[in-house]
């Protein structure tokens, strides 16, 4: 499974790609292989204050739908619409082209309650 | 994994769209080892079944099964199942697995209310039947899609008859004894085999060899569920309960109101006769947008006239499928409903059954 190593991680299966001040977030490799056949993608209103921890957007498989939660506070700056015509893009690329949405983030040092790639790994392996 | 009538089964293998597109092209294979078999057996045991079943026993040539409903008294579904006649007094019930206690409690309480047979005229009597619950004897596979009597043939020998729709027959396929069906859960050319559970996984890997060549894979319950839900198969528990009975469900045509008698009969004449408070419909949705999902309110005319029971995006079809109970005003063709997701509604017309129609 693949597991960035440049990444930040959450226990819900978000991943975490620091830009600045902000956070460009989407869900795990190991996420998209779970839940697989992505269908239809419920996005976060750009302009919209989120906290850390609530569910902002859903994921959709055949299977079942998913919230994907804000992995800290702040304020969202954009939403992939790519994924409102091609939410499969999820599943074939979830680390690129399957982004879901950036957040400005209010305070740098929540990014501290972010697990690491290796802690990550860990964390699915077991 | 997940569990399922007391089993830890696969939702899905691969993918369940993956699944579901090697059932409609090819041919997948489903466990349904944890379905329960019954045999009821004896004299009297056809006209016992009729009076505890739906459907009329008395059209079943030996080797031939039917769908069929067992209801409670007030004609609530308990289970439906299919009962085969496998010989002229010998019955086999195939019931889901989740309902095996229930039903076979159901069924002894009531072996026990027939009267022990009348010797004192000299006449001479049926005994009652025998009834045995096999369910943990047997294992069973599911054999779904247009390449199956192909794949039999490859088993069986190119002479040999695959048994004709809803006949059952028994056959010796690498030294395994087996019954075959030809039936199914997914709207494909199919068959159910049940064998010994000690050969489950042997026979599971042989029709994995040797189905190779005509591309069989295994499928979970994802894919059974988008499978039947397409054709509108009901599935017990969520579109099947004791709170509705077989009119409601739309299913009349397995029920035989002929039939002298039958537990549930009065309730279903009452229905037929006065109306059915609610239906079963099965829905699209008019455009993209989330899948449908069991609880999601039905809604017509700004009103919520019911719940879905069963929802997901067609594969087949690439857009939202489901069925509910609404309240009948709102049940018929062609009526524009709303599917309320999340707090956003969106357009769904209630469709005709199946909702997807192979091409042939």
């Amino acid at each position: 499974m693949n597991v960035p190593d440049d990444l930040l991680y959450t226990k819900s299966h978000e991943w975490i790609r620091r830009e600045g001040d902000n956070i460009r977030v989407g869900i795990t490799d190991h996420a998209q292989a779970e839940l697989t056949d992505v269908v239809f993608v419920e996005l976060p209103k750009v302009g919209a204050s989120v906290e850390a921890k609530a569910p902002v957007a859903v994921v959709e498989s055949v299977k079942a739908a998913s919230d994907i939660y804000a992995p800290v506070k702040g304020t969202v700056v954009e939403a992939n619409n790519a994924l409102t015509n091609n939410p499969a893009l999820i599943n074939s690329d979830p680390f690129g082209e399957g982004w879901i949405f950036a957040l400005k983030i209010d305070n740098a040092d929540d990014l501290k309650n972010l697990q690491s790639a290796a802690a990550y790994k860990n964390q699915i392996e077991t | 994994m997940v569990p399922f009538g007391g089993w830890l089964m696969p939702v899905q293998y691969s993918s369940i769209v993956d699944e579901h597109q090697t059932v409609r092209n090819a041919v997948g294979m489903f466990d349904i080892s944890h379905m329960g078999q019954f045999i009821v057996s004896g004299n009297g045991a056809r006209d016992w079944l009729n009076a505890m079943l739906t459907n009329n026993v008395a059209k079943l040539d030996v080797g031939q099964g039917q769908y069929t409903f067992l209801l409670n008294d007030n004609g609530g579904v308990i289970d439906d199942l299919i009962l085969y006649r496998i010989g002229e007094a010998e019955f086999l019930l195939v019931v889901n697995a989740s309902k095996i206690e229930e039903d076979f409690a159901w069924l002894e309480r009531h072996l026990k209310e027939v009267q022990p047979p009348d010797r004192s005229g000299g006449l001479e009597t049926a005994a009652p039947p025998q009834l045995t619950n096999r369910s943990a004897d047997f294992g069973g596979v599911a054999i779904q899609g247009p390449r199956v009597v192909d794949l039999f043939h490859a088993l069986l020998g190119p002479d040999v008859g695959i048994p004709g729709r809803n006949y059952i027959r028994d056959f010796t396929i690498a030294e395994m004894p087996v019954s075959i069906a030809r039936t199914g859960y997914t709207g494909e050319d199919g068959v159910e085999v049940f064998f010994r559970a000690s050969d489950a996984s042997k026979f599971w890997n042989l029709i994995l060899e040797r189905g190779a060549r005509f591309g069989v894979k295994p499928c979970g319950l994802g894919a059974r569920d988008t499978l039947r839900l397409e054709m509108c198969y009901p599935l017990n528990g969520s579109d099947l309960s004791a709170d509705h009975n077989p009119i409601e469900a739309g299913l009349g045509f397995f029920v035989d109101l002929e039939k002298p008698n039958f537990t549930g009969r009065e309730k279903l004449l009452e229905t037929k006769a006065n109306g059915a408070r609610e239906r079963l419909i099965a829905f699209k949705m008019n455009g993209k947008g989330p899948p449908p999902r069991p609880h999601y309110s039905l809604i017509n005319n700004g009103r919520r006239v019911g719940e879905i029971s069963s929802g997901t995006l067609s594969p087949s079809l690439n857009i939202g499928i489901g069925m509910g109970y609404v309240s009948s005003a709102s049940a018929k063709i062609g009526t524009a409903l709303e599917v309320q997701i999340r707090g956003q509604k969106f357009p769904a017309t209630i469709e005709k059954r199946p909702l997807y129609k192979k091409q042939s």
